[in-house]
């Protein structure tokens, strides 16, 4: 039966199979960490990353951020290197493809490959298409920048032969939780990091501003794009190709001017408009996710320091170790908060759209 | 040059949209794209209610075809899709791979909405085998994106099998949100919005602290901060785009229709205001506003 006829079935079916999985103790659930260089894929490798996803130097991934990245050289030396400690890695290549530079998203394919990585994280059909003709045997895995966010759109990617799904930061836990009894392909979550409030993917916010997008150039917001001013009372204004984002006094901390983050006026009042300045975090939803059988819970940052990555992965390691050996048991320890605290924007952390209230 | 009327973005109360498609039936538009795309929870009308204001039109002689929702999440959403996928009678336009998924299994000829992730030749061809009939085009992209694109040999080669369509003129949609954008500036949650979206028939603008309208707030949508103005483009568009789509507001859409028909080859051009741009389709930033000199205009 197709997916989207199976969504809207009375889901307790899915309950008792689902319990069933659950009993078996087959849950196993993955922590897959960012590596934007070699230290910090070490660092990820040795806190205890189960897996670790980086991106080619270039325009084919959606970090394309200067001094990150890997080459083809460092790529075949990173697959060395995380199977000799047994973990996967993989490959985002999810950026849509150029008309005239196609080749580029092609050739990384065939180097991917070459380097003997274990996944590919794509999110254009012509790359799934391309990726799934030519090594058919090579893991695909969704990227949440295809927007995938119900069981009728993972059914379509089906024909790409997609086996897992990283899902969009826009899905409360409810909406979670029904996807995950009503598809058989695996899904990821964002667990930790920058919170990105809009679909991935349909965002043209950043292009809107500066001519350049994570779909078109492989970033938001883009640094070359970025202008301090100081005020006349000691503060500092951030502005984005010349559109002033927020307006911090003197004893604020000024935080960089991601477009969706500043602080702007609707009616007569001056707030963030769209988002606070925080990081998501979802240590409190984890027994949950881990019920639900979710395959991977994904930490974004491949922009971050090797130093962020290690501590990060710690304190992931240690959560979700607990988690499952004693889901029922489980409770977030303080001194896990204390560190994701510190390694958050503007020190706030939230749930995001996985808890309804946010919304 | 086809025109066609894009589905209503805001949330306007019943009547004004009978009004509005009333207006719409005696005007020469040549198209006409129905039903809601940007969160289910706007019902003022029902797909009962689409369905028969597209048979009206239809009867007035335009071509019609639903809209569906661009960000689905919920299981009843999908449910809701499926009726639109089912009518039997109108093209539908999908604006998530979801709806695709349903109108391939009937092998149906549908619209490719501009939320879609076509940005290359390969991707345009796999959609069109899938069955996409026109294609509207990303906001983002540029005219030369376009050119390059349709002169590709794999695209050329099949050009007669699908149409291409822009959004031309009105608020660009730039992002979808799991939050309510509408319902947080009034400081309530999403669950007790109060479909508050209604007392905005042209969303909310957002201005920067030194006074530049930077967004819309549509409810679940940000749209552009500018009006988007191709009016002094339409020239440039022969051969690469075959229907302008331009998007309701609450006045002078067919003003602005019959403006853009007499402009199409640019003999009547328009000076664009101040709150308008077309940065996009000139390869800019999106907010841009280059206004054409008449030397231009001659070239």
């Amino acid at each position: 039966m197709p997916l989207f006829l199976r969504a809207v079935k009375d889901i307790s079916d899915y309950n008792c199979h689902y319990e069933c999985m659950f009993m078996a103790g087959i849950n196993k659930m993955e922590l897959l960490c960012p590596a934007g260089s070699m230290p910090a894929l070490k660092a990820a490798l040795e806190n205890g990353a189960d897996a670790v996803y980086v991106g080619f130097k270039g325009e084919t991934n959606a970090r394309h951020f200067a001094g990150l990245n890997l080459d083809m050289p460092t790529l075949r030396e990173a697959v060395r290197l995380v199977h000799s400690y047994g973990k996967k890695i993989h490959v985002a290549i999810n950026t849509f493809a150029h008309v005239r530079t196609w080749d580029h998203w092609r050739q990384a394919v065939d180097d991917a490959a070459a380097a003997g990585v274990d996944v590919l994280i794509v999110a254009d059909v012509a790359v799934l298409a391309y990726a799934a003709e030519r090594y058919p045997k090579l893991e695909l895995h969704l990227s949440v920048q295809a927007s995938a966010t119900n069981a009728a759109a993972i059914d379509f990617y089906k024909q790409f032969h997609v086996t897992r799904v990283v899902l969009p930061r826009v899905l409360s836990m409810q909406q979670v939780r029904a996807l995950a009894r009503t598809t058989d392909v695996e899904l990821e979550v964002f667990a930790f990091g920058s919170l990105c409030i809009m679909a991935e993917g349909r965002c043209y916010l950043s292009s809107y501003m500066t001519g350049q997008s994570p779909n078109t150039a492989g970033a938001c917001s883009p640094a070359q794009f970025v202008r301090w001013d100081e005020t006349a009372d000691g503060g500092l204004e951030s502005r984005l190709n010349g559109i002033l984002i927020d307006r911090f006094a003197a004893d604020e901390t000024a935080g960089y001017p991601t477009l969706c983050k500043g602080r702007f006026k609707v009616g007569d009042d001056t707030y963030h408009a769209l988002e606070e300045p925080t990081s998501l975090n979802t240590l409190d939803l984890l027994p949950e996710l881990y019920r639900e059988g979710i395959a991977s819970l994904k930490i974004e940052g491949r922009q971050r320091s090797p130093a962020y990555v290690a501590q990060i992965t710690r304190v992931w390691r240690q959560a979700i170790d607990h988690v499952m050996s004693d889901p029922e048991r489980f409770t977030v320890a303080d001194e896990w908060n204390v560190v994701l605290a510190g390694l958050s924007e503007g020190s706030q952390t939230t749930l995001g759209a996985y808890h309804r209230k946010w919304k | 040059m086809q025109f066609s009327f894009g589905p209503i973005l805001y949330f306007w109360p019943r009547q004004q949209v009978e009004a509005f498609y009333q207006e719409v039936a005696a005007s020469d538009v040549d198209c006409v794209y129905l039903g809601e795309t940007v969160c289910s929870k706007r019902r003022e009308l029902k797909f009962e209610d689409y369905f028969r204001i597209a048979q009206m039109l239809r009867e007035a002689g335009k071509q019609v075809c639903l809209s569906t929702m661009t960000l689905l999440e919920a299981p009843s959403e999908l449910r809701e899709l499926r009726k639109y996928c089912d009518n039997g009678e109108f093209m539908v336009e999908a604006n998530d791979v979801g709806a695709i998924s349903m109108l391939a299994e009937q092998k149906l000829p549908f619209v490719g909405g501009a939320a879609l992730q076509i940005y290359n030749q390969h991707s345009l061809r796999k959609f069109i085998g899938m069955g996409m009939k026109r294609w509207v085009i990303p906001a983002e992209l540029s005219r030369d994106w376009l050119a390059e694109l349709l002169s590709e040999p794999m695209v050329d080669s099949v050009r007669d099998c699908f149409e291409t369509e822009l959004l031309a003129f009105g608020h660009l949609p730039l992002a979808w949100s799991g939050r309510c954008f509408t319902a947080r500036s009034e400081n309530r949650a999403k669950d007790q919005c109060e479909l508050c979206c209604i007392k905005y028939p042209r969303g909310r603008k957002v201005t920067s602290q030194d006074g530049t309208e930077v967004f819309v707030l549509n409810g679940i949508q940000t749209q552009s901060g500018s009006r988007y103005n191709l009016i002094n483009q339409l020239k440039d568009m022969h051969g690469l785009v075959d229907m302008v789509r331009l998007s309701p507001e609450p006045k002078d859409s067919l003003l602005w229709l019959r403006r853009f028909q007499m402009n199409q080859d640019g003999t009547r051009p328009l000076q664009l205001a101040k709150f308008e741009s077309n940065g996009y389709w000139l390869k800019l930033a999106g907010l841009v506003q280059v206004q054409e000199t008449p030397e231009r205009y001659e070239s």
